[in-house]
């Protein structure tokens, strides 16, 4: 059987006044029914692009330059644009980061959410705000029914991000992808909203993506992980495997610069430099400057995905 | 759960409406304008354009209260004969009447324009906001002796009296659109970068749908605002073309017919004529510019103070 989700050699590309920079390069991806895919990795690493990709949505002036992107074994990346809406939370939902500025302030909650239902199922009215209605309390939302006739400065930070996650729910999809859901949450909430993606999840036999700077969630929520660095994968596998015993460089010191495992009263480890941006990626492996472990072949070679004996796959001469 | 009275009644614009006295009396004068402009062909002691009433043996009669007055006629009568209360209640209907046709055509023509022009961006909105400034360079007084001109060839002299509402309705909303159409452009720049707009894409509605129904309800506030204005500047607008002749005929006075009448007679005494009907169209313009003013600090969230 074919895969849910499968990406080919994605390459995206910035097309600029000073020319085109690459933003994802050739990044392989495969995503079965109701597994959890991590993707981490620095800010400007091309999680979200990669996201936003899957949806054909990228903001210009992004485009995608070559590769394939297959959902059910079609090829959604080629798909014209009318085409595409009728996949776009329908069959694959998208969570935001910001969930004050994710809902639209001038409409009622219940308005927003019958309004992706109208817009991909050809039900009634009266059907849809039934079935809000359902996906309200599987969020665990209390009083849903008075939820439906808020505005959501009504409601408070958490209780958006709820809303948010049922309406991406509504239409029952099979992949949600998750950009930093819990970023501006703070940290009771933001443990409550993972325990409800991971259980939506593993309820509805749903795919999740989450993309995130932060090692820690990814390792409670996630099966497989895959970590970005300057626009490629360098490091993927199971997360379990990964974390417990990261090969590349950039994945120890990912994992390493998590403040818990750091003793009290000692300075909080990181990697030296900056990623370096996108326009002026060093030749080699994209990683040397800031590498502990970097040859002379670093600079000048770019590495190949190598399975290592863990069984995760690496992007390192020194693996 | 709330009503949405309720909610209304509890809400930030109506404590702030009910704690401005200069709003509270502008937005109860418009009221009473237009209820005056509604029901003149009830309240008026006479119609002015059934010529059967007219009597020109009593033009130029002053007005009841001074010498030479007659009770008959409240605030005198013009140089026609007619009686002055009757034919400015009848003027301000169809002041009322253009302004509010011409602001409706603006407002149609002016958000479909903005809304592309800011919402596509790119070419269409070089080309539609050029087009705006075109539009706008063109000094409406010379379109209206065009247009106008145009029409009274095309369907002849005698017909002008009934097409001249419509012509300028036409005229007024053509001149001002992009001032709405600016307006809007502005709004919706600022709106389309947010995040509700990607979350509206991510659901999978069309272009036009997020344009119609999610930003174009966010941008509404300055729509209203500029809205109160353009209703006073239209109403102005139809005044100062009457005025010069080019907007309604002497047969069918707007206020702005009737002050251009009385002018001609003002050296010789009738100052009635021009000064009554200048007085209400002052007080009308001047109760939609406070309202509008109020309108305008009230829904602008950055002067949300005490």
């Amino acid at each position: 059987m074919s895969h849910l989700l499968e990406i080919h050699d994605l390459e995206v590309k910035f097309a600029l006044r000073t020319g085109d920079i690459i933003a994802i390069d050739g990044v392989d991806l495969t995503l079965d029914r109701g597994e959890t895919l991590g993707l981490v990795g620095e800010s400007g690493a091309g999680k979200s692009v990669t996201g936003f990709s899957i949806i054909n949505l990228i903001s210009k002036p992004g485009y995608i330059s070559k590769g394939k992107i297959l959902f059910n074994g079609d090829e959604i990346s080629s798909y014209p644009d009318k085409k595409m809406r009728e996949i776009r939370g329908n069959k694959i939902s998208m969570i935001f980061q910001d969930p004050m500025m994710t809902l639209n302030p001038v409409f009622t909650i219940g308005t927003q959410m019958i309004e992706t239902l109208l817009a991909h199922k050809n039900i009634s009215k009266k059907e849809a705000t039934k079935i809000a209605l359902e996906k309200l309390k599987k969020v665990q939302i209390p009083s849903p029914g008075t939820r439906l006739n808020q505005y959501p400065h009504e409601l408070s930070g958490g209780m958006r991000q709820r809303i948010i996650i049922a309406i991406a729910l509504i239409t029952d999809p099979q992949i949600i992808i998750a950009d930093e859901p819990t970023t501006a949450l703070d940290v009771t909430i933001q443990a409550e909203i993972m325990d409800l993606l991971q259980e939506l999840c593993e309820t509805d036999n749903m795919a999740l993506i989450l993309i995130t700077h932060d090692l820690a969630v990814v390792s409670q929520v996630t099966e497989k992980i895959a970590v970005m660095y300057a626009g490629k994968i360098i490091e993927s596998g199971l997360t379990h495997e990964v974390i417990s015993n990261p090969k590349h460089p950039y994945t120890i010191g990912l994992i390493n610069s998590i403040p818990g495992s750091t003793k009290p009263g000692e300075k909080l480890q990181q990697i030296p430099g900056m990623m370096p941006t996108l326009s002026e990626i060093p030749s080699g492996c994209a990683f040397n400057p800031r590498c502990t472990e970097k040859k002379e072949i670093c600079e000048t070679i770019i590495p190949e995905p190598k399975k290592t004996d863990s069984g995760s796959i690496v992007s390192c001469h020194m693996r | 759960m709330k009503s949405s009275l309720q909610k209304f009644k509890e809400s930030y614009f109506l404590y702030s409406f009910k704690r401005d006295k200069v709003a509270m009396a502008s937005f109860i004068a418009i009221l009473i304008f237009i209820a005056l402009a509604i029901t003149a062909p009830w309240i008026a002691p006479m119609n002015p354009y059934d010529s059967n009433n007219i009597d020109i043996m009593n033009s130029e009669i002053a007005p009841s209260w001074t010498k030479g007055g007659q009770a008959d006629f409240p605030l005198g009568t013009d140089n026609m004969g007619r009686d002055m209360l009757s034919t400015m209640l009848y003027g301000l209907r169809t002041s009322i009447m253009i302004g509010i046709g011409a602001v409706s055509l603006q407002a149609l023509i002016g958000i479909f324009m903005g809304l592309s022009a800011g919402y596509l961006g790119g070419k269409t909105d070089a080309i539609l906001m050029r087009i705006a400034d075109i539009q706008f360079s063109f000094p409406y007084l010379m379109l209206a002796i065009l247009v106008g001109a145009i029409f009274q060839i095309v369907f002849g002299i005698s017909r002008y009296e009934q097409l001249a509402v419509p012509l300028l309705i036409l005229i007024i909303g053509f001149a001002e659109w992009p001032m709405y159409a600016r307006t809007i452009r502005a709004s919706v720049m600022r709106e389309k970068n947010k995040e509700y707009v990607e979350a509206a894409k991510v659901i999978g509605l069309s272009k036009p749908v997020i344009m119609v129904r999610h930003v174009l309800p966010n941008s509404l506030t300055s729509l209203m605002v500029i809205s109160t204005i353009q209703i006073a500047n239209a109403v102005m607008s139809e005044a100062a073309l009457s005025f010069l002749g080019l907007g309604m005929p002497v047969t069918m006075p707007s206020l702005g017919s009737l002050i251009r009448s009385g002018f001609d007679y003002i050296f010789s005494g009738s100052w009635w004529i021009t000064v009554f009907p200048g007085i209400l169209l002052i007080l009308f313009v001047l109760a939609i510019n406070l309202l509008g003013d109020w309108l305008r600090d009230v829904l602008n969230p950055k002067l949300y103070k005490d």
